[in-house]
C-alpha cells in the first residue's frame, strides 16, 4: 500500500503563509477533469508585442544636432523680441535722502493728509504699442504659507453666510470689534493702497495721461472667482450690511470705487492683489495706457512725472517699490532669461553633439561583440 | 476490519477537536476592525496615521487633510481588498474541505458524515484514491500482506472492549509521533508508521480503517501550515535602510528649513508682522522654527511615499502570477504547472549565487535502468546504426522486443538486440550472467495475478538488475528462506539458497551460494569493481582487461556499475565453510569478524563474468539545466544522503563534475585533524597564495574581530569540484573549521556533498548564507529537505512526486528541476530587473516631485509653502505616476525569455546587485536634485518679473504651482519612457494615458463649474486656461523638460561605449533579428580518459539476514515505496554522525 500526499487539493484549503495561492483556483481535486495548464494568452505567457527602441549613437547624436538646430534659432527670436519691448522703471521707496519720495518713507496706514511725493524722469525711446502701468514689490512675502491662505473664497464669491461668518483661515483678520470683516484675511488686508498718476510734461505743462484702471485681472477672476454678495448689486452698502472694513483700509470695500460693476469685492485693483504672487519681487499690473492715435506712439519719448499719493509703508521690512512702464510682446513682459537659457541649451547640445560624435567615431566600435553561443 | 464501536478514548493532552477547520481570519463583522489593526501594525500606515495627526494640529499643518486622507484610504482599501478576496477564496476552501464526505463506523455501521463532523476517537473507513480525513491511526486495510503497523490479527473486532490510545500533545512533526494503544490491559507502542496523516491520499488501496486521533486544526498538516518563517529579500532590507537613510534626509532637510524659518523670522517675518502677523500662540522665531520643521515634515514626507510599498506587493503579485501561468514551467505529465507559493520573494530570483540542490527526486528519477553491460568481454547496450556509428538513443529508437518471454516487464526498455540474440543462442556466459543477477540479491517478489510478478527491492539498483535478468528469460520469480524459484528461459527451476554473504560498506560486495537442481554448488558475487577484481582467479586478466575498458566506459557517462563474478564450489569445502559459518553467525561475541573472515575466505579466485551499467535515471534536462546554471555562475552544491560513491556517479552523470576540471578533491577525513589537513591542501592547490599574510581575505580577517562576517570571493587558479562526505562534514561544520570550508568549498564551482542529515542540509546552507554575501537557493522534494528549504532565502519544492511537505514550506515550486532554469534566468531576472528600474524610477520621480518643495522655502520665507497645487500633491503617486511604472515593472524585459536562456551570462549583474544598490540610490537621488532644481528654477527664471501676452499677472503662486506641476509630470513621463525599454500597447496606453488624464483632471478640477460648487475646495479655477494658453508657459515647460532629459541620454549614450553585456546582447539581437535562430547547442557525448571506478550501489547491509531469517521482508514506512526518505540515507546518517 502506497500512500501519496497530494499538496496541491490539500492546499487549496489551507494557508500557505504566503500572500495567498494564486492559481487556477479549483478547489479541491474531486473529478475536476480540468487541465491545469495555463492558458496560451500574449499576455500570460510575457509575449505581448512590443516596440524595443535601443538606445544608440546613431538615434541619439541627430536628436542633439536636432535639438540644438531647434533651441538656437527659439532662444534668438525669444531674445529680440524680449529686448525689443519697452521697459522703464522707477524705484519710489524712496529710502535715499535724495529722494522725493523720502518724506513719505516712514508713513503708516492711517496718516492724514496722505503723504504725497513726484518723480519726474525722462523716456529716452517712444513706447509704441499700448504700454502697461505696473507697480513693483520686493520683499514682499506673498508667497509665504500664512498669508497666501489667509483668505475666504467662499466670501469672495459672494457666499452670504461666509460673508457674515467668515472662515476661520482669516485669523486675526477675521473680525474687528465683533463685527465680520469683508473681505476677511491678510492678503485682504494688505492691499496695495498708493495711488499713481502719470503726466506728460510738454514744455513743463502737465498733460495727464489717461489710465484705464478695468480690464487689468483675469477674466476668470472677475467674473467667475470674485462676485459681490448676492441681492442689489446698485446698493452696495446694504448688501456689505453687519460688516466691517479691513483694519488696514481707510474705507470699507464698497467705496472702493464708484462704479458699481469695479467696486465690492469685483473691484479689479483688489482682484489683482488678492492673485498672490509667487515670488517675493513681483509686480502687479496697475493701469493700461492705450494707444488712442494710430499716428502717434503711446507714450512718446520725453519728460514725464509721476504722482504718488504715498499710502502703503514697506520701509519697516525693507521692502521696495516700483512703479514700471512696459510694452509687451506676443510672450508676455521683458524677460531675457528664457532666450537666454533657450540660446544656451541649444548651444551645448551642439556641442555635446560634436563631443560625442568624436568619442563614439573614435572609441564606439570596440568591445561591441557580444558573447554568444551560437 | 470489523470494529464495533465502544468506549474509546483518545487522550492527547487535554483538548478534544472537532475535525472543522477554519483557515479564514475575518467574518463580516469582524473584517474593518481586524483587518485595520493588522494594516496599521505596518509601519508605513503607522507613519501615515502620525502625519495624519500632524495635520490636525493647525499650527502645523501645512496641507489640507485629504493629501494624507485620500492616499491613506486608497492604500488601506487596495490591502484590505486584497486581503478580503483572500479570505473570501479560504472560507469556501473551508467550506468546501469541511463539506467532504466521509464513511464513520457508529455502531457497526458506516455511515456518511461531513468531515467537519468526525470526532477524535472515530473510527473511519477511507477508499482508494480519498483524501486522509484527519490523522489517523491505521487499523487495517485490504493490503495485509504489505502492512505491518499493527499486527491486524490482534486489532480485528478489538474495539469492542474498552481501548485507550495515550498520545503526545499536537505538534508540526511530520516524521514523529508517539503514543501508546492500551488494549486488554495490554500497551502497544505507536509510532509515525502506523499513522496516516492529513492531506495523504490513499492509493493502491481498496480500503482502510483508521481511528481519529488528530482532527482539524490539531492534525499534523495544520501543525505545519502558516507558520512558515517571513523571508526578506536583499532588496527589501536595502529598501529599509534606503528608508531610513531617506527620513534621516527627510529630517536634514526639515531642519535646514526650520534653521532658515527661524532666522526668516528673525531677521524679516518680525518686521513683516505689519502686513503678517505671527501665528496665535507664536512669539518667537525659534517656536516658529520648531513648528516649521513639523510644517516639512508634512510636506516633505513624500520622498518616503506611502504608495511604495503597495506597488512593490502590486508588482512581486503580478510577477508572481506570470510565474504561475508559464506555460513552460507546466509539466503535462502530472498536470502541474509552477506555482509562487510566495509573492514576495520574486527578485531575489534573480540574484542566487549559489544552488543546494537534493539528489533523489530532484535531480534524479530515483529510477535505476538497467542500460548497459559487459558480459564475457563484450560490450551491450550501444546501439549502433548501418555504418557503424554509435547513435543516441530517444524515443524513437527501436526497443527490444521481448515478446518471447511471458513475464517480462512491458516498462523495461533495452536498444541492443544483439544482447538477446546471444540469450536466444544461449551463450554459455551470457545465461550465466543473467543467471547470477536473478539469483544473486535480496529482492522480494510479489506475484498478486498470475505472470503479473512485482519486486519489492530496498535497494532500487537490485530490482533493475533482477528485472533485467526476468525480461532476458531469467525470472526470479519466488523465494522462501531456503529456496529461489527462477523461470530460466521459461523452465522453472528452484536453486537451493544455502547461504547470503551480506553487503557492507567495507565489503562492497555480495555473494549468495547456491545449489541449483542440478546440483552444482555455486557462489554468485557481485560487488564494486575495485574490491572484486583483487578476487579474482588469474585465468581471468585478459578478460579483465576488456571488462575494465568497458567499465572506464560506462563510468565516463555516469553510470553505475557492477562486476559481477562467479565460483564453482568444492563440496567439501563448503560443508565445512558453513559449519564454521553457523558457528560464527551464533557467535556472541566479535560475530561481525568472524563472519567477514569466513567471508573473505570464501570470496575468493572467483570467474568474472562481466559488468552491469545502471543508469540512475536523471530528471529530464538536468545536465543541460546544470550546464546553463554554471554558465550564469551559479554555484551549485548538491546535498544528498546518498553514499559518496553514487553522489560522485551522478556528479558526473548530469554534468556537475567532469573530467576537464583540474581536480576534484574529496574530503572524507575522520577527525577533525584530518578534515582540516584536507581542506588546506586543496585550497592550497586551488589558491597557493591564499596562505601567505599578504592574501586580502587574510588581512581582512586580522583586521577584524573573530566574529562571524561576510567573506569576500575568492578566485580559484582553475575549475574544481569538491566532494565531501556527511561524517567529514560534521567535523567541518564545528568550530573554526568553518571558516576553512567555506574559503575552501566555495571557490570550487561545484560541491557535492553525501551522506548529510537534513540538519546538516540546513547548517550547510546557513554556513554559506553566514559568510557569503550572497542569495541562496535550495531545491529538494522530500521531507529531509524542508530544513535546508526553509533555511536559504529561496526555497524551491519538487511538486507532485515525493509528497507535498517539501513544496508545503517551499517558495516555489514545479514539477521538473529543469524549470528552474526558466525560474532563475527568465523570472527571477525579469523580477529583479523590474523590481530594480522601479525603485530607481520611483525613488527619482519622488525626490524630483518633493524636492522643488525645498527650493521654493528659500524664497516663501521657509513657510512650507508648497509648489503645487495641493490636488497635484494628492494625485501624483496614486493617479497621474503609478501606472506607467507599474507597467514597466510588469512588463518590461531587456530581451526576450528565449535571450535570456540562451545567454545565461545576463544574470551575472543580478548576483552582483548591479541594477539597484546604494550607489545606483544614490545616483537617483541626485538625479532627482538636479531635476528639482531645473524644475523649480526655469519656471522661477521663465516667469520672473514678466507678465502674460495681454499684460496681466502670470507670475503669480497659482500660474508657478501649473507651470511646475506640468513640466514635473511630464519630465518623469519622458523619463518613464526613456527607462522602458519594452513598449507594449499598455505601456504606450499607461504613459499617454496618465498624462490625458493629468490635462484632463487639471482642466476639470480649475474649470468654473467645479469652483461655483466647492468653493473652497478648488482654489485654482481659471489658471489652467490663463497659463497654459501662453506660449511663454510651453517654452518654460518645454526648457525643463529638455534639460532634464538631455543629461540622462547624454549619459546613456556616454555608457554605451562601455555597454554591459545586456547592451550587447541587445544589439547582436538586433542584427541577428534578420537571421534565422541559433540552433540549440548539441550535446556531444563525453568519453573519460582518466580511470575511474563507476561502482556505486545503494544498498544496505542487514537484508540477507533478515531474508535468511525467514522473516517477510516488508518496508519499513508506508512513505518508503514512495521514497520520501532516500531508503539508502535514512540508516546510515544517523550513524554516520
Amino acid at each position: 500500500m502506497a500512500v501519496n500526499y497530494s499538496a496541491k487539493e490539500e492546499a487549496d484549503g489551507h494557508p500557505s503563509g504566503g500572500v495567498g495561492v494564486p492559481g487556477g483556483g479549483a478547489v479541491g481535486g474531486g473529478g475536476a477533469v480540468k487541465t491545469r495548464k495555463p492558458d496560451n494568452t500574449a499576455f500570460k505567457q510575457q509575449r505581448l508585442p512590443a516596440w524595443q527602441p535601443i538606445l544608440t549613437a546613431g538615434t541619439v547624436l541627430p536628436a542633439f544636432f536636432i535639438i540644438g538646430l531647434i533651441f538656437i534659432p527659439i532662444g534668438i527670436g525669444i531674445f529680440v523680441t524680449s529686448n525689443n519691448i519697452r521697459e522703464y522703471e522707477i524705484d519710489y521707496t524712496g529710502t535715499e535722502p535724495s529722494s522725493p519720495c523720502n518724506k513719505c518713507l516712514n508713513v503708516s496706514w492711517d496718516s492724514t493728509p496722505p503723504c504725497t511725493c513726484t518723480i519726474d524722469f525722462t523716456l529716452e525711446h517712444s513706447f509704441e504699442s499700448n504700454v502697461f502701468m505696473y507697480y513693483g514689490l520686493s520683499n514682499f512675502y506673498q508667497n509665504h504659507r500664512r498669508y497666501v491662505k489667509s483668505r475666504d473664497d467662499s466670501q469672495l464669491n459672494g457666499d452670504n453666510s461666509s460673508l457674515l461668518n467668515p472662515s476661520k483661515e482669516c485669523e486675526p483678520y477675521r473680525t474687528n470689534e465683533d463685527k465680520p470683516i469683508a473681505p476677511c484675511g491678510a492678503i485682504a488686508n494688505s492691499m496695495f493702497n498708493d495711488t499713481l498718476e502719470l503726466y506728460r510734461i510738454d514744455n513743463d505743462t502737465r498733460i495727464p495721461i489717461t489710465l484705464i484702471k478695468k480690464g487689468i485681472a483675469w477674466w476668470t477672476d472677475k467674473n467667475v472667482k470674485f462676485r459681490n454678495p448676492s441681492g442689489d448689486t446698485n446698493n452696495l452698502t446694504a448688501l456689505f450690511q453687519g460688516t466691517t472694513k479691513p483694519v488696514n483700509w481707510p474705507k470699507p470695500v464698497y467705496m472702493l470705487d464708484s462704479e458699481p460693476d469695479n467696486n465690492g469685492f469685483i473691484n479689479e485693483d483688489f482682484i489683482v492683489w488678492m492673485r498672490t504672487a509667487a515670488l517675493p519681487t513681483f509686480r502687479k499690473l496697475y493701469r493700461l495706457i492705450e494707444r488712442t492715435n494710430n499716428l502717434q506712439p503711446t507714450l512718446q519719448a520725453g519728460k514725464y512725472s509721476l504722482d504718488i499719493t504715498y499710502n502703503y509703508p514697506v520701509h519697516s521690512f525693507d521692502g521696495r517699490k516700483r512703479m514700471i512702464l512696459s510694452t509687451i510682446s506676443w510672450m508676455g513682459g521683458k524677460n531675457p532669461f528664457l532666450g537666454i537659457a533657450y540660446i544656451t541649451v541649444g548651444s551645448i547640445c551642439f556641442f555635446l553633439g560634436v563631443v560625442l560624435l568624436i568619442i563614439h567615431h573614435k572609441y564606439g566600435n570596440r568591445n561591441t561583440s557580444a558573447d554568444i553561443p551560437n | 476490519g470489523a470494529a464495533c464501536n465502544s468506549k474509546r478514548k483518545v487522550e492527547i493532552g487535554n483538548k478534544v477537536a472537532s475535525n472543522s477547520i477554519k483557515t479564514s481570519k475575518y467574518n463580516f463583522f469582524t473584517f474593518l476592525p481586524l483587518n485595520l489593526f493588522e494594516q496599521f501594525q505596518r509601519i508605513a500606515n503607522a507613519y501615515f496615521l502620525f502625519l495624519l495627526i500632524l495635520q490636525l494640529i493647525p499650527q502645523i499643518s501645512s496641507l489640507s487633510w485629504f493629501t494624507t486622507v485620500v492616499p491613506l484610504v486608497l492604500v488601506l482599501a487596495v490591502s484590505g481588498a486584497k486581503d478580503a478576496i483572500d479570505d473570501f477564496n479560504r472560507h469556501k476552501s473551508d467550506k468546501h474541505v469541511n463539506n467532504r464526505p466521509v464513511q464513520v463506523l457508529i455502531n457497526g455501521r458506516l455511515k456518511d458524515e461531513k468531515w467537519m463532523n468526525v470526532q477524535v476517537g472515530d473510527i473511519i473507513k477511507l477508499e482508494n484514491n480519498n483524501f486522509v480525513t484527519a490523522d489517523l491511526l491505521l487499523l487495517s486495510s485490504s493490503e495485509p500482506h504489505s502492512l505491518t503497523y499493527i499486527e491486524t490479527a490482534e486489532l480485528d473486532g478489538c474495539l469492542c472492549v474498552s481501548s485507550e490510545v495515550k498520545c503526545e500533545a499536537p505538534n508540526n512533526k511530520l516524521d514523529k509521533f508517539t503514543g501508546t494503544l492500551t488494549l486488554r490491559g495490554e500497551k502497544y507502542a505507536l509510532d509515525s508508521e502506523k499513522m496516516l496523516l492529513r492531506g495523504c491520499t490513499i492509493r493502491n488501496t481498496e480500503w482502510c480503517f483508521g481511528l481519529v486521533i488528530y482532527a482539524g486544526p490539531d492534525t499534523k498538516l495544520m501543525q505545519n501550515s502558516g507558520k512558515t518563517t517571513f523571508k526578506r529579500t536583499s532588496i527589501d532590507r536595502l529598501m529599509n535602510v534606503l528608508v531610513l537613510v531617506i527620513f534621516a534626509f527627510l529630517a536634514l532637510m526639515c531642519l535646514i528649513l526650520a534653521i532658515g524659518n527661524g532666522i526668516w523670522e528673525y531677521d524679516k517675518g518680525y518686521y513683516f508682522q505689519v502686513y503678517l502677523p505671527w501665528a496665535e500662540g507664536v512669539s518667537s522665531a525659534p517656536y516658529s522654527g520648531f513648528l516649521m520643521f513639523w510644517s516639512y515634515v508634512i510636506i516633505l514626507n513624500t520622498v518616503v511615499p506611502i504608495s511604495l510599498y503597495v506597488s512593490v506587493e502590486i508588482i512581486r503579485l503580478g510577477n508572481s502570477f506570470y510565474i504561475d501561468w508559464d506555460r513552460k514551467m507546466y509539466y503535462p505529465v502530472n498536470d502541474t504547472p509552477a506555482q509562487a507559493r510566495t509573492t514576495t520573494l520574486n527578485e531575489e530570483l534573480g540574484q542566487i549565487k549559489y544552488i543546494f540542490s537534493d539528489k533523489t527526486g530532484t535531480l534524479t528519477q530515483n529510477i535505476m535502468c538497467f542500460n548497459k553491460c559487459s558480459i564475457n568481454g563484450k560490450s551491450y547496450g550501444d546501439v549502433y546504426d548501418l555504418a557503424g556509428q554509435r547513435i543516441e538513443i530517444n524515443e524513437k529508437t527501436e526497443k527490444v522486443d521481448f515478446s518471447y518471454n511471458q513475464l517480462a516487464d512491458p516498462k523495461f526498455a533495452f536498444y541492443d538486440h544483439s544482447l538477446v540474440e546471444a540469450v536466444k543462442l544461449g551463450d554459455v556466459p551470457t545465461h550465466r550472467f543473467f543467471r547470477l543477477l536473478s539469483l544473486c540479491h535480496t529482492v522480494m517478489p510479489e506475484e498478486k495475478k498470475e505472470g503479473n510478478l512485482v519486486y519489492q527491492a530496498q535497494s532500487p539498483d537490485e530490482g533493475a538488475l533482477v528485472t533485467a535478468a526476468r525480461n532476458f528469460g531469467f525470472v526470479f520469480r519466488a523465494r522462501t528462506p531456503e529456496t529461489i524459484t527462477v523461470v530460466e528461459m521459461g523452465e522453472t527451476k528452484i536453486y537451493k539458497l544455502l547461504a547470503i554473504l551480506d553487503f557492507n560498506n567495507v565489503r562492497k560486495r555480495m555473494s549468495v551460494i547456491v545449489r541449483s537442481p542440478e546440483g552444482d554448488l555455486t557462489l554468485y558475487c557481485k560487488g564494486a569493481d575495485t574490491i572484486l577484481f583483487e578476487l579474482l582467479h588469474s585465468s581471468c586478466d585478459s578478460l579483465k582487461e576488456e571488462t575494465t575498458e568497458h567499465l572506464n566506459e560506462f563510468a565516463g557517462e555516469g553510470l553505475r556499475t557492477l562486476v559481477v563474478a562467479y565460483k564453482n564450489l568444492d563440496e567439501e569445502y563448503f560443508e565445512d565453510w558453513i559449519k564454521r559459518h553457523h558457528v560464527a553467525s551464533t557467535a556472541l561475541e566479535g560475530r561481525e569478524d568472524k563472519l567477514s573472515e569466513l567471508y573473505e575466505e570464501i570470496e575468493k579466485d572467483l570467474m568474472l563474468l562481466g559488468a552491469t551499467a545502471i543508469e540512475d535515471k536523471l530528471q529530464d534536462g538536468v545536465p543541460q539545466t546544470i550546464e546553463t546554471l554554471a554558465k550564469a555562475s551559479i554555484k551549485i552544491w548538491v546535498l544528498t544522503g546518498d553514499k559518496q560513491e553514487t553522489a560522485v556517479n551522478i556528479g558526473y552523470s548530469c554534468n556537475l563534475l567532469n573530467d576537464d576540471m583540474a581536480d576534484v578533491f574529496i574530503i572524507e577525513g575522520s577527525t577533525s585533524d584530518d578534515v582540516l589537513n584536507e581542506l588546506r591542501n586543496a585550497r592550497e592547490k586551488m589558491k597557493p597564495d591564499s596562505f601567505l599574510d599578504s592574501d586580502e581575505v587574510n588581512i581582512q580577517f586580522e583586521k577584524s574581530s573573530k566574529k562571524a562576517k561576510l567573506l569576500p570571493d575568492e578566485q580559484a587558479n582553475g575549475v574544481y569540484g569538491l566532494v565531501i562526505n556527511g561524517h567529514s562534514l560534521a567535523y567541518a561544520l564545528e568550530g573554526n573549521l568553518e571558516l576553512e570550508l567555506v574559503r575552501t568549498a566555495c571557490m570550487c564551482k561545484v560541491v557535492i556533498c553525501c551522506r548529510v542529515t537534513p540538519l546538516q542540509k540546513a547548517q550547510v546552507v546557513e554556513l554559506v548564507k553566514k559568510y557569503k554575501k550572497a542569495v541562496t537557493l535550495a531545491i529538494g522534494d522530500g521531507a529531509n529537505d524542508v530544513s535546508m528549504i526553509k533555511t536559504a532565502h529561496i526555497g524551491v519544492g519538487i511538486s507532485g512526486q515525493e509528497g507535498m511537505q517539501a513544496v508545503l514550506s517551499s517558495d516555489f515550486s514545479f514539477a521538473q528541476f529543469r524549470y528552474l532554469q526558466r525560474l532563475l534566468l527568465v523570472h527571477g531576472r525579469w523580477s529583479y530587473i523590474r523590481m530594480s528600474k522601479f525603485l530607481k524610477y520611483f525613488f527619482y520621480k519622488n525626490f524630483a516631485f518633493t524636492l522643488v518643495h525645498f527650493w521654493y522655502g528659500f524664497f516663501s520665507g521657509f513657510s512650507a509653502q508648497t509648489v503645487y497645487d495641493e490636488w497635484f500633491i494628492t494625485l501624483y503617486n496614486l493617479v497621474y505616476t503609478s501606472l506607467p511604472v507599474l507597467g514597466m515593472s510588469l512588463f518590461d524585459q531587456d530581451v526576450d525569455d528565449r535571450w535570456s536562456m540562451l545567454c545565461p551570462q545576463l544574470y551575472v549583474p543580478g548576483q552582483q546587485n548591479l541594477y539597484f544598490n546604494k550607489i545606483v540610490f544614490v545616483k537617483c537621488m541626485l538625479h532627482g536634485i538636479y531635476s528639482s532644481l531645473i524644475l523649480f528654477f526655469i519656471p522661477y527664471g521663465a516667469m520672473y518679473n514678466t507678465m502674460r501676452s495681454d499684460g496681466k499677472a502670470i507670475a503669480d503662486y497659482q500660474s508657478f504651482a501649473l507651470m511646475a506641476q506640468t513640466s514635473l509630470l511630464i519630465v518623469v513621463s519622458v523619463q518613464i519612457g526613456l527607462d522602458t525599454a519594452y513598449w507594449t500597447v499598455v505601456n504606450q496606453f499607461f504613459i499617454w494615458g496618465s498624462l490625458s488624464v493629468y490635462f484632463a483632471i487639471t482642466f476639470t478640477m480649475y474649470s468654473d463649474g467645479m469652483y461655483l460648487i466647492f468653493t473652497a475646495s478648488f482654489p485654482f479655477v481659471g489658471t489652467a486656461r490663463n497659463t497654459l494658453s501662453q506660449p511663454s508657459a510651453w517654452l518654460a515647460i518645454f526648457l525643463s523638460v529638455t534639460l532634464c532629459v538631455l543629461p540622462v541620454v547624454g549619459y546613456r549614450l556616454k555608457a554605451q561605449l562601455k555597454p554591459t553585456e545586456t547592451d550587447k546582447v541587445r544589439r547582436y539581437i538586433k542584427e541577428a533579428k534578420k537571421r534565422p535562430p541559433p540552433p540549440s547547442p548539441k550535446r556531444r557525448l563525453r568519453r573519460t580518459s582518466t580511470r575511474r571506478s563507476g561502482y556505486a550501489f545503494s544498498h544496505q547491509h542487514g537484508f540477507g539476514a533478515l531474508i535468511m531469517s525467514g522473516r517477510n521482508m516488508r518496508p519499513k514506512s508506508p512513505f518508503a515505496t514512495t521514497g520520501t526518505f532516500s531508503p539508502n540515507s535514512d540508516k546510515n546518517k544517523h550513524k554516520g554522525l
